[in-house]
């Protein structure tokens, strides 16, 4: 079908992933979206992915989707794929978004197109925009040859959009190769999450490599604490165990649209810019003039976080007659 | 245990990227380029796992001339030797295209591991690697934090949105690392001089028995379209700090009646 678009569900922390609703609310937009939900599942996963857009869900619950990573998911989407030939497959560029929409297109011998902001369906293909290079292009691309086309996208591309439908299910058997139960996962550990989510807050205080130390990010979270805010980091940081991973914020962490973004001791790496590029407004604090970030700053300081960071704590408390 | 490293070689870290918009492909050509510093990671656990368990790393990287210096860097911080793929048929090759690249060259040598970035520092798309272990039919390990082998089993910290998972899976595998893994090792003055005697192999497309219907821009499935400019964000104010930069902060946050 030419406009049948499907979308990877995931679940993340036992819910349907907001990426998820998004994706499906703009294909329901561009055509007739249907959703692939494989794996471990709310009880009412079904009906929230109805209720975001998909007019079919091929499910399964089998614990092989759960208990190897990758391989099984891929071998069911082939042969589904091969059934019912949609025009495009969207996956969130996700952990597991990636690595099935990588191994896929190759079992496929097709493109896939990676960090998409929008797309459309056109000339018997569809064409994405991009915001290349941590945004600094908007590009736009297409897949040429037959078959379905496979997108990664952003999150936040779209919002999710509630409507009264129900979908039609079909379950679907789980592969029989046992070549497929090559990776398995043994355990998972959940790391506690510090402070507030940073997919809702409005403004967010975030700390890159010249907060210097993960001692420092204490300045960070006074300071979000007072303005009701969330804490960010850089990937940097992140990969340098300063902080948990929850707190990332770029292209391989989450997008944030907040009203405030205060970006401390970030130099502005594409890869970072690329996360919160979408702030309203952009505070930057740095000591290098050359920062990147300072391009994108409503205001920026030039100077020691160290120095500006508590003083502008003061002034806040001041304000606030604390 | 022999691992190969995919070290890609990109645009030094201080260049601004630009995108030619006559070829639509990112300018690469006679700007300083360097190891990616995600690769390095790569090749550092590559290390760690040879002097451990034994055997040999060998570097392979898709690249054009001005990736030597790369190549050079990561046989001084130690790896055994490497590969070159150097043609300029590949010019505009895709995500598959390079996979594609890649898989043939590693097909030629005799591997337990190959070990790759998450995702490139240039491009950040991610999933060459994965790509490259279907090619291959390798076990796919994906987002390690850690990594370890014992005997044929590989068993790492996969990174996950609540925290993280543990993966196992017997080699032969494809492993790619976060760039929290480890800080990679500065390559020392011996290693740098035993670099100037190490073997860089170099091959063409033609080498790897691959022709313009599947590398290069002629291959790409994808096709950029159009490069521009997205609509231009009002600049702001930069101000240097003399001693009232948080009070300007806090003003100019009242004012938005963020405060």
């Amino acid at each position: 079908m030419a406009d049948l678009i499907w979308v990877y569900a995931e679940v993340v922390e036992e819910k349907i992933a907001p990426a998820t609703l998004e994706m499906l609310s703009k294909a329901a937009e561009m055509g007739t979206a249907e959703a692939v939900l494989l794996g471990s599942a709310p009880d009412d996963a079904v009906q929230t992915l109805a209720t975001y857009g998909a007019s079919k869900i091929y499910h399964s619950a089998d614990a092989v989707f759960r208990d190897y990573l990758t391989l099984p998911a891929v071998a069911a989407l082939v042969t589904l794929i091969k059934k019912y030939q949609p025009a495009v497959m969207l996956f969130a560029s996700s952990y597991a978004g990636r690595d099935l929409a990588a191994s896929l297109s190759a079992s496929l011998d097709s493109g896939a197109i990676t960090d998409v902001g929008d797309f459309v369906l056109k000339n018997g293909s569809v064409e994405a925009t991009i915001p290349a290079l941590g945004g600094s292009y908007q590009n736009t691309s297409t897949l040429v040859g037959s078959g379905t086309k496979i997108l990664l996208v952003r999150q936040k591309s779209f919002d999710a959009k509630a409507r009264n439908q129900t979908a039609a299910v079909e379950e679907v058997a789980a592969p029989s190769d046992p070549a497929v139960r090559k990776v398995r996962v043994t355990e998972r550990v959940t790391v506690q999450r510090e402070g507030p989510q940073l997919e809702g807050a409005n403004v967010i205080v975030s700390g890159g490599r010249g907060l210097k130390s993960a001692e420092h990010f204490d300045m960070l979270r006074q300071l979000a604490e007072f303005m009701g805010g969330a804490v960010g980091a850089t990937r940097a940081v992140v990969d340098a165990g300063w902080v948990p991973y929850s707190l990332q914020i770029g292209q391989t962490g989450k997008t944030v649209k907040p009203n405030l973004y205060l970006a401390c001791g970030i130099s502005g790496a594409v890869q970072h810019l690329s996360g919160m590029k979408g702030s309203k407004t952009i505070v930057a604090i740095n000591k290098d003039p050359e920062a990147p970030i300072f391009q994108f700053a409503d205001l920026g300081i030039v100077g020691d976080v160290f120095k500006v960071v508590p003083q502008l704590i003061e002034e806040i408390k001041k304000r606030k007659g604390a | 245990m022999n691992v190969i490293i995919c070290a890609k070689v990109i645009p030094a870290g201080s260049v601004i990227i630009e995108i030619d918009p006559a070829t639509k492909c990112m300018v690469r050509k006679g700007v300083p380029h360097e190891l990616d510093p995600a690769a390095a990671c790569a090749l550092e656990e590559g290390l760690r796992l040879a002097e451990k368990h034994g055997g040999t790393v060998t570097v392979i990287t898709m690249g054009i001339n001005d990736s030597t210096i790369g190549i050079r860097n990561a046989l001084a911080m130690g790896a055994t030797n490497a590969v070159h793929i150097l043609d300029d048929a590949l010019a505009g090759s895709d995500t598959l295209g390079t996979a594609k690249v890649l898989a043939a060259a590693i097909r030629k040598e005799a591997f337990d591991l190959v070990l790759c970035a998450a995702e490139s520092s240039d491009s950040y798309s991610g999933i060459v690697p994965g790509q490259l272990a279907r090619l291959l039919g390798l076990s796919p390990l994906t987002f390690a934090r850690e990594i370890a082998v014992d005997g044929r089993k590989v068993t790492i910290k996969r990174q996950s949105e609540s925290g993280y998972d543990v993966v196992e899976a017997e080699l032969p595998a494809l492993v790619t690392v976060t760039s929290g893994i480890n800080e990679p090792r500065y390559p020392q003055l011996k290693g740098i001089m035993a670099a100037k005697k190490k073997e860089i192999k170099k091959y063409t497309a033609a080498d790897l028995a691959l022709g313009p219907d599947q590398v290069g821009a002629s291959g790409a499935k994808e096709k950029v379209l159009s490069v521009g400019r997205p609509p231009a964000r009002k600049a702001g104010k930069v101000v240097t700090d003399e001693g009232e930069g948080g009070k300007l902060i806090a003003d100019f946050l009242a004012e938005l009646k963020v405060i």
